[in-house]
């Protein structure tokens, strides 16, 4: 399994602050790889630096087996959806087809013409007179028509309203089955992604928390309800992502390869969304406990989430 | 590439084209009347032997003299206007609207993306301004004949293609600055600013030093000098006197200094050797209109008359047994050499602009 995208130690500085630190990663192709992380964690960055629109300050990144750079070779194998799926507000439809025409050599107007009729875009309509979701759907057009390896998009529903959303992702899935390319699309929601993707990798604060396939991950993680516990004397395979306690009861997120054996738990499902809630808030309380190490009051994970 | 920067250039371009093509007609529909008026004022003059007052002072010249200052004012400021319209949004735009993210990431490098626009919307630049200012200079070529001075320092900017020159460097101004600013309002206004600024320096202190001046002698005459009285008049004012430069047609004129062979100026001691009742004659009343006693009073020997006219003429005929008046001036054939170093120096300065852009956009936006 080759990696689209893996970064070692890569950082992108600004000034002195670091938008992105120390950051380890590896994605492999062939999926649709959800990129999830609260705002400022370093997915705008991490993403500008794989399209070659930033250079990092540290470390380095390979995509598709190369550094990202603004050579036309690199950039004709990488398709790109910027944050709010910017165009050329006083361009038509139709010129827009005309520059990815110019502009990219392996453009396919077949694929192009298809996607703008399928829409019901109207080819002579001025970019800044379609709807966000139009608006969306004309950049996803545009990256998906250049035929690139690999396709990345940066929180690309975030500012679309349910319907438009739901009507994005469908189209992007379309473009996977009949391109069979990579994907990468980034959100701070985890519920943008839970339907279209089959890989899940967690930021927070520059660093990977979570990643791995959605299926494995969902089968790996398990909440448990039961008598109050304490989580020292759990065995050694299950490792607490979560707990709260009351008196009598303890809830707790665990990460377990191996099946729970131990009867007086009661273990339910975990959704993803309650998945990637917990290692970002592992992550937050790390943080915190990090900043003030003798733990003053005990503060309950998911007041730290929310 | 080039296909799709005219695409996005074409909305603005058709507004440029549009401003041209009404100067173009406003120019097209006077230009044979002014013509006519100056053509027959010319046969007039040669009807009358000369002698009419047609010859020394063309009708078109006043006819005309509104519109003319408007084709002027028209030249003046397109430069200006291609720097803040078509430069400063070039790149701020894009960077605003985050359109740049859309454009650098199509197989195309950002460098030669950058180039192809900065090459095609500066070629426009350049010939925009440069047909806008010969179509000025064709329409006014009669007024050019009636008073002949393109060579000087305010004529020489709306004259030959020199605006061509300026409207590259405009435009580059108004792309690096929209490039560095990020943000097209605030470029537009650095780009006014330092266009006006250039102007202004190239034109007081750098243009009279394309070529050395060309220097030629005249003799002293009373009609071709004029003389100064410092301190309180007809008791013991001190005198001096100066050269006037005479009006050489589309020449430039630096000026004319009173000089001997070794080129020094008369000294105070020689002037009151030479000049001792310049000092002293009494004006005839009302020659000094300005100023009360102990004021400085200036004026040409024209009108001047009595004591005072009779002691300015003995004073240069004694001066210009040793002095004479020394002409500086740059020849009229020289006109289009200069043209060529100052369109040369503007483009150049364009030039290290586009420079500056590319290394900006390959390596401060990343």
């Amino acid at each position: 399994m080759s990696a689209v995208l893996s970064a070692r130690r890569l950082g992108k500085r600004y000034g002195r602050k670091w938008a992105l630190n120390e950051c380890d990663l590896d994605i492999p192709s062939g999926h649709v790889v959800g990129l999830v992380g609260p705002n400022g964690a370093g997915k705008t960055t991490l993403i500008h630096l794989a399209v070659g629109l930033l250079t990092p300050s540290a470390g380095t990144i390979e995509v598709l087996g190369n550094k990202p750079s603004d050579s036309p070779a690199q950039l004709s194998r990488v398709g790109f959806v910027a944050q709010d799926t910017p165009t050329y507000a006083r361009l038509s439809v139709a010129d827009h087809l005309a520059l990815g025409a110019h502009m990219n050599p392996g453009w396919d107007a077949e694929v192009a013409r298809r996607r703008i009729e399928d829409l019901d875009l109207d080819p002579k309509q001025k970019a800044g007179t379609l709807s966000g979701g139009q608006r969306a759907q004309l950049a996803l057009t545009l990256a998906v028509a250049k035929r690139p390896e690999f396709l990345i998009l940066d929180e690309p529903v975030a500012s679309l309203d349910p319907l438009a959303r739901r009507e994005f992702l469908q189209s992007l899935m379309e473009v996977v089955v009949e391109q069979g390319v990579s994907v990468v699309l980034s959100s701070h929601l985890v519920a943008d992604l839970e339907r279209v993707c089959d890989y899940l990798v967690v930021l927070v604060s520059s660093r990977v928390q979570l990643a791995g396939e959605v299926d494995e991950l969902l089968a790996s993680h398990h909440r448990l309800i039961g008598p109050r516990h304490d989580v020292d004397a759990l065995p050694r395979d299950q490792h607490v992502i979560e707990e709260s306690h009351t008196d009598r009861q303890s809830t707790l997120l665990v990460r377990s390869d191996g099946p729970i054996l131990d009867p007086s738990w009661t273990v339910e499902q975990v959704d993803l969304e309650d998945l990637v809630l917990a290692y970002m808030g592992q992550a937050g309380l790390s943080t915190r406990r990090r900043r003030n190490p003798d733990g003053g009051k005990a503060v309950s994970q998911l007041d730290v989430v929310r | 590439m080039i296909a799709f920067g005219w695409r996005q250039f074409r909305g603005q371009a058709l507004v440029g084209a549009a401003g041209l093509v009404v100067v173009g007609v406003v120019l097209a529909i006077t230009g044979p009347h002014l013509v006519s008026v100056y053509d027959s004022a010319v046969a007039a003059c040669r009807e009358s032997g000369g002698q009419s007052a047609v010859c020394n002072s063309n009708p078109v010249t006043i006819t005309y003299r509104g519109l003319q200052y408007g084709v002027i004012a028209v030249v003046l400021v397109m430069p200006a206007l291609i720097g803040m319209f078509w430069g400063a949004p070039l790149i701020a735009h894009e960077l605003e609207t985050g359109t740049f993210r859309l454009a650098w990431t199509q197989s195309v490098s950002r460098t030669r993306w950058l180039l192809v626009k900065l090459g095609l919307v500066g070629l426009a630049s350049f010939l925009a301004a440069g047909l806008l200012s010969l179509m000025a200079n064709w329409w006014g070529s009669p007024l050019d004949a009636a008073s002949p001075d393109r060579f000087g320092a305010g004529n020489f900017a709306v004259h030959g293609f020199v605006a061509g020159g300026y409207a590259l460097f405009a435009f580059a101004l108004g792309v690096t600055a929209g490039l560095i600013l990020r943000r097209t309002l605030p470029a537009m206004a650095i780009t006014l600013a330092g266009f006006i600024a250039a102007r202004f320096v190239v034109t007081d202190w750098v243009r009279a030093h394309y070529m050395s001046p060309v220097t030629f002698t005249q003799k002293l005459s009373a009609s071709n000098t004029g003389f100064q009285l410092n301190g309180p008049i007809g008791s013991h004012a001190t005198a001096s006197v100066m050269a006037q430069a005479p009006g050489l047609p589309n020449a430039w004129v630096y000026g004319a200094r009173i000089v001997n062979d070794a080129g020094q100026s008369p000294t105070t001691a020689v002037m009151q050797q030479a000049c001792p009742n310049l000092g002293t004659a009494v004006p005839p009343p009302g020659l000094f209109k300005k100023g009360g006693p102990g004021t400085l009073g200036s004026h040409s020997t024209t009108g001047a008359t009595g004591g005072i006219q009779d002691a300015f003429t003995h004073c240069i005929n004694t001066l210009s047994a040793n002095y004479h008046a020394a002409v500086t001036y740059q020849p009229a054939n020289r006109f289009w050499t200069f043209q060529a170093i100052e369109t040369a120096l503007f483009v150049v300065l364009g030039l290290v602009l586009a420079g500056v852009c590319t290394w900006w956009v390959r390596h401060r936006i990343t």
